[in-house]
């Protein structure tokens, strides 16, 4: 199965954030890797966006948009560091 | 107000009266998915349900052998497409039962690669479900589950569990990973349950 | 994020199943080379279709130039190249992205290497490369089944001098004469046209799925950093 490249989900996620997050970097919760989100594996599954970590392949977030919400899964990112 | 695009279609959909409200008819198939497509050898593919007694396995054969029977079904994705006189083949999840013991209610359908969702033990029983090998007589690509997948037309479609791998019996209906990220535990197309 | 309106003001076919389109777009106040916009289509009946296009432009003006390849079972795609008129609206989201960008400030070595309209991107930076008058070395490897199938490729040509190289990769068919036989890039074919690793270069690599994943392996194991390896996927095959 194909993925992309996270830097697919700079306009979802700027809806969401004041900054891009797909530049920010972030540390997998299974593997600790510690990359930019633009780096993540993007699975464009039709329910939503599925994020996986480059090295380990485990999940590290999950985006799931309908008409009323965005549901944000981040429990894969144990952390994120964002530039002041 | 979104700009209307002069000229603009969209891939063909017809709303037509027989389908769930919020459905447009489809003739493709989609091939994405929530991670890598498994790869599988059926020689070394097993089914297992996990139950408060302890597990039943199955090997391909083994499972096989319970016997197959042929499916006609309309199928239902949660993003609104719909799919009319699909054909399928694969194993009853009645006959699945018959050498299964269990007093629990909820099932936690698992996949190879990690994939879960949840469901009634009633909503697979009765000849609402199937582990399909087979569709439109073809054995079941990689792409769309293969070697075999779960079947549950009556639900919307990410209750099939694509590379399925078995069952685990729960007293509680739990959510598995689109459920716990804002879908419907229960899923049932003609009443709209997309979403929590 | 603000939907920007952006109203057809010109097209080119730039390739077979490929066309380059200028839009204007009031309240854009540019981009980088390498961003992308995500493009919304609205249908009468509230039908909606949004897909990532990469920009071929990189200025500060508020025209904004796309170049769109038809997929075969595409939605937006075949609209955009077979459909769009001047004169008609889309809807765009961005800029976007900050990552896979090349600004005239950056320093060092850069190899861009393209597969079809995986170029698109790249061109971006090319065309920022020269405008900026950039002395930075710029290496440009383009893989396409055959010459009609490439974007941009008089002016691509047109770019190069002591500071931009461009090599072509012929997959299906090479033009008459040509030194290399076509076929798809082998990691032969980037120690010899590429950037050596030894010089540390910012790679950017767009296409395909499959190309980019054949290629950004072939870079690893000739010794570039994974680092400075950077990856824009399509999705596609």
């Amino acid at each position: 199965m194909e993925h992309v490249d996270g830097n697919v989900l700079a306009g979802p996620l700027g809806e969401l954030f004041r900054f891009d997050l797909t530049t920010t970097s972030g540390e997998c919760r299974h593997c600790h890797d510690v990359s930019v989100l633009a780096r993540a594996m993007v699975y464009l599954d039709p329910s939503g966006y599925v994020v996986r970590c480059s090295s380990c392949g485990e999940m590290l977030m999950a985006i799931v948009t309908t008409e009323k919400r965005t549901w944000l899964d981040l429990s894969g990112v144990s952390g994120l560091q964002i530039p002041t | 107000m979104a700009i209307i695009s002069r000229g603009f279609a969209g891939r063909s959909r017809e709303h037509n009266p027989e389908l769930p409200p919020g459905q447009y008819l489809t003739e493709d198939f989609p091939v994405l998915s929530a991670g890598p497509t498994p790869e599988l050898d059926t020689a070394d593919w097993t089914f297992t349900v996990q139950t408060e007694n302890g597990p039943t396995k199955w090997d391909w054969d083994e499972l096989h052998a319970l016997g197959t029977e042929e499916v006609h079904t309309d199928i239902h994705c949660v993003t609104r497409w719909s799919k009319l006189g699909t054909t399928w083949r694969g194993v009853p999840l009645d006959a699945i039962f018959e050498k299964v013991e269990t007093e629990r209610e909820f099932v936690m359908q698992y996949s190879y690669g990690g994939y879960t969702t949840n469901i009634p033990l009633e909503d697979l029983l009765d000849g609402k479900a199937w582990i399909v090998s087979e569709f439109e007589g073809e054995p079941l690509d990689p792409e769309h589950g293969g070697p075999a997948r779960l079947l549950v037309p009556h639900l919307y479609f990410w209750k099939s569990a694509k590379w399925i791998r078995g069952l685990i019996m729960n007293d509680n209906d739990e959510p598995g990973f689109w459920e716990q990220n804002g879908y419907h535990m229960y899923g049932e197309p003609w009443a709209e349950q997309r979403y929590w | 994020m603000t939907w920007h309106v952006g109203t057809v003001v010109d097209t080119k076919t730039e390739t077979p199943t490929g066309r380059s389109i200028v839009f204007d777009v009031p309240g854009w106040t540019g981009n980088l080379a390498g961003q992308h916009v995500d493009v919304r289509l609205s249908a009468p009946d509230g039908y909606q279709a949004v897909r990532s296009y990469s920009i071929a432009s990189a200025d500060s003006s508020q025209r904004v130039q796309l170049a769109v390849d038809k997929l075969p079972d595409g939605e937006v795609s075949p609209y955009l190249v077979d459909d769009l008129q001047v004169g008609d609206q889309v809807e765009f989201r961005g800029p976007l992205g900050g990552w896979f960008v090349w600004r005239p400030t950056d320093v060092g070595p850069v190899q861009l290497i393209a597969g079809g309209s995986g170029a698109v991107p790249l061109v971006a930076m090319a065309r920022a490369h020269a405008a900026a008058t950039s002395t930075e070395e710029f290496r440009m490897l383009y893989s396409v089944r055959e010459p009609a199938d490439a974007f941009f490729s008089s002016e691509l040509q047109s770019l190069t001098n002591e500071h931009f190289a461009l090599d072509w990769i012929y997959t299906r068919k090479a033009p008459e004469g040509a030194a290399r036989p076509a076929g798809r890039i082998t990691a032969d074919d980037l120690a010899r046209l590429a950037a050596p690793a030894a010089s540390n270069p910012l790679v950017f690599v767009c296409g395909p799925t499959g190309f980019v994943e054949t290629v950004a392996t072939q870079l690893v194991e000739l010794g570039h950093d994974p680092q400075r390896v950077k990856t824009e996927r399509f999705g596609g095959k």
